[in-house]
């Protein structure tokens, strides 16, 4: 190859130059998977959004907007939708915070520092659905691990009615969240503060900072990028929340631990409204997409 | 060479696709959908369908087994898929009715009238599982919903069989007192609850009521639809239900009744073959286990003698091989009918005359009750078009929770009900 592309070849060439041609060959398949896959279900959806449809026979019911009107006016969705940005904001604010705080202090070298890690690390690698039906057990009133253990210990905890209450069941699934997920952001902070470079906080030290200090100013600055990338993975994940809910209840007692997603699957596939599902996942869709676009806006103008 | 390659390659691939689109001509194969998942169900259908593929050697009969809930996702995403199994189990009804509507179920009333085999099956349960006068599919058992409970327990507390709503209460308050969970009840299926208050409704309102606000002349948010409320209300008030019940599952309902640790239960004529498959001995409660009718609310237009209930039984999908009509009527006579009979499974029959195999005197209630019921309603979720069944269940999920008052319940079935007119 003589004319090696330079950053800017392809684009400034033109579209037909040999280069681009090339390129565009590469790209065909990938580009056809994803119009296929991603693009195309989108549009679909859009389309039967607009229709009462049950899924079986022909679409001939249009209605237009009528299903996002009725998705705002059900209380139920009100419920998951603010279910959804609970579990963000919990998760920004207790979760993350710990994995960092844990990370701080096991990223350094001791003894057993990587055993520690393989521990907390542990719940991530569970399923959702092990982990739910797991934790199903451990919550169960009759023959759970609060009937045995708990009481003895934690007095308070023996009538404490976790899955079997509309006002306990949300935080009793947040708190298995919490427990599965913090090890993947523990994780990626040790992996970012191994990449500090030793001799910055040498020389912190030598001028004489106490830990606050150096975390404050040194280490967590110099995190940001990780941070960004975890509370990232924390909001889009949260927005997906389904496998452990549905594990622990379905979302029941009374719709009080339902998201999104359990949403759209029961009133979209369950009560055979696939018109209206659709819609719910279009609102799913745009809300995600929205808070990852002002997300990546307001980080990348902080230059990371 | 390269085009030599390649021209292999392209051969292969025609001749493997083309292998895949062959059609065996030399057997036919039966998809078969059940959710009996406890051992001995199991062994009992395979049991039949290998006496079946044994006579007729070309037929392959493939079971999938998958436990109730995920059974009612998985078919329903099977029929979105426009794609049913051959035969599956169905409970008849407002569901079917709609796989009927879109054209995903097999007309079997020719294949079943041709030999007479129609005149075989009493007409009451036959018309569950038809639609608009077409057959497309048959119920292997018929029963009715009433409660289960603990003979000792009553006993051992001087409780009678209840006659009456109040008697319940009383019962219940007593039971309660000696230190005995009432009720059990699987609150987060949603479905167990649901029977409370249909009952209640059919107690409170009769045929008349839901014939009204089902060919909407008159509506769910009805005076007797809204007493039932206010009366399962009564009931949830003396909080009656074990530790958690919100948040438990049938099984765990079952599992509580069958190992004394509830008094008892509202629930169908599986209810016994349930709590047996619950215990360790696989026994359950034995003679122990009684049977009553739902009771009487005084000054309702029901009767104590109407029941609500339902049946299970097979639908046959569209695609549905001939051999599949075959099978089903392999099932439902003869010796094999009465295998199944005397087989774990607890079937109250729909084969005419078949009634004098029942042996257990509890089952033999049961079927008397619902050969007797003036007025036999099918379980609403079953009944109602499915986004109305569902909402019957959230409404009554809502009554047990506190969170909704009689009033809201039967409203929220009312709007759902005007939406799907």
């Amino acid at each position: 190859m003589k004319n090696k592309p330079t950053k800017t070849g392809y684009f400034s060439k033109g579209f037909f130059s040999k280069n681009s041609l090339t390129a565009f060959c590469f790209l065909i398949v990938p580009l056809a998977v994803y119009t296929i896959f991603v693009i195309y279900p989108i549009l679909q959806a859009v389309w039967f959004s607009m229709f009462k449809w049950n899924g079986l026979g022909p679409m001939n019911n249009f209605i237009g907007v009528d299903n996002f009107f009725k998705i705002f006016s059900d209380p139920v969705f009100r419920i998951a939708i603010g279910n959804n940005f609970k579990i963000v904001f919990l998760s920004l604010f207790f979760q993350l915070p710990l994995a960092l705080f844990i990370a701080l202090i096991i990223a350094r070298k001791f003894r057993g520092a990587v055993v520690y890690r393989a521990i907390f690390f542990l719940p991530y690698i569970l399923s959702e659905v092990i982990a739910g039906v797991l934790w199903s057990f451990i919550y169960n009133p009759q023959y759970g691990i609060q009937n045995t253990a708990l009481t003895d210990i934690i007095p308070f905890l023996a009538d404490f009615p976790f899955l079997s209450s509309p006002s306990t069941v949300f935080y009793s699934i947040f708190f298995v969240m919490i427990w599965k997920y913090f090890g993947l952001h523990m994780v990626l902070y040790i992996a970012g503060l191994q990449n500090i470079p030793q001799e910055i906080e040498e020389a912190a030290r030598l001028d004489g900072v106490n830990w606050w200090q150096m975390n404050r100013y040194i280490i967590l600055p110099l995190l940001k990028p990780t941070i960004y990338l975890s509370v990232f993975f924390s909001i889009v994940g949260s927005f997906q929340t389904f496998d452990i809910v549905w594990a622990m209840g379905k979302g029941e007692p009374v719709h009080a631990a339902e998201t999104m997603v359990t949403y759209m699957y029961k009133f979209g596939f369950q009560r055979f409204q696939l018109g209206y599902g659709s819609a719910v996942a279009i609102v799913i869709f745009i809300i995600t997409l929205g808070v990852g676009m002002f997300y990546q806006k307001i980080t990348a103008s902080k230059d990371i | 060479m390269k085009k030599i390659l390649f021209m292999t390659l392209l051969a292969l691939l025609l001749v493997s696709t083309g292998s895949c689109t062959k059609k065996e001509s030399d057997g036919v194969t039966i998809s078969f959908w059940h959710l009996d998942t406890a051992d001995e169900f199991k062994a009992t259908w395979q049991k039949k369908a290998d006496a079946f593929m044994k006579l007729n050697p070309h037929v392959k009969i493939e079971i999938t087994i998958l436990e109730n809930e995920a059974f009612k996702q998985k078919i329903a995403t099977m029929m979105q898929s426009g794609n049913p199994p051959d035969l599956f189990r169905s409970w008849g009804g407002g569901v079917m009715n709609m796989y009927a509507e879109s054209g995903l179920l097999r007309d079997i009333t020719k294949d079943l009238k041709k030999d007479g085999f129609i005149d075989t099956i009493a007409e009451g349960p036959l018309g569950v599982y038809s639609y608009k006068g077409k057959v497309y599919g048959m119920p292997y058992t018929m029963g009715a919903v009433g409660l289960w409970y603990n003979k000792k327990m009553f006993k051992d507390n001087g409780i009678e069989p209840f006659q009456t709503w109040d008697d319940l209460i009383a019962g219940c308050k007593k039971l309660k007192a000696a230190g005995i969970t009432p009720i059990a009840l699987g609150g987060n299926d949603k479905w167990p609850g649901h029977f409370w208050w249909v009952y209640l409704a059919v107690r409170t309102g009769g045929k008349d009521a839901f014939d009204k606000a089902y060919g909407r002349s008159g509506s769910f948010s009805d005076q007797p639809f809204v007493e039932a409320g206010r009366l399962l209300k009564q009931l949830v008030e003396i909080e009656p239900f074990q530790k958690g019940f919100l948040g438990a599952t049938y099984t765990d309902q079952s599992t509580l009744v069958a190992n004394g640790k509830a008094a008892m239960e509202l629930m169908g004529q599986w209810a016994p073959s349930v709590q047996a498959q619950n215990t360790d001995d696989k026994k359950g409660l034995g003679d122990d286990l009684g049977f009553m009718p739902f009771p009487a609310v005084s000054g309702g237009a029901g009767k104590i003698t109407d029941a609500m209930g339902g049946g299970d039984g097979f639908a046959v999908g569209k695609n549905a091989p001939d051999e599949t009509i075959e099978f089903l009527k392999f099932l439902m006579s003869g010796d094999n009918y009465k295998d199944l009979m005397n087989s774990p499974i607890s079937i109250l029959p729909t084969v005419k005359g078949a009634e004098k195999y029942i042996t257990d005197p509890q089952e033999k209630a049961v079927a008397e009750m619902t050969a007797k019921a003036e007025y036999y309603q099918l379980y609403y979720d079953q009944y109602l078009p499915p986004a109305v069944g569902e909402v019957v269940k959230d409404a009554t999920q809502g009554l047990f929770a506190g969170t909704k008052t009689p009033e809201e319940a039967a409203a929220m079935i009312e709007k759902a009900m005007q939406e799907e007119n």
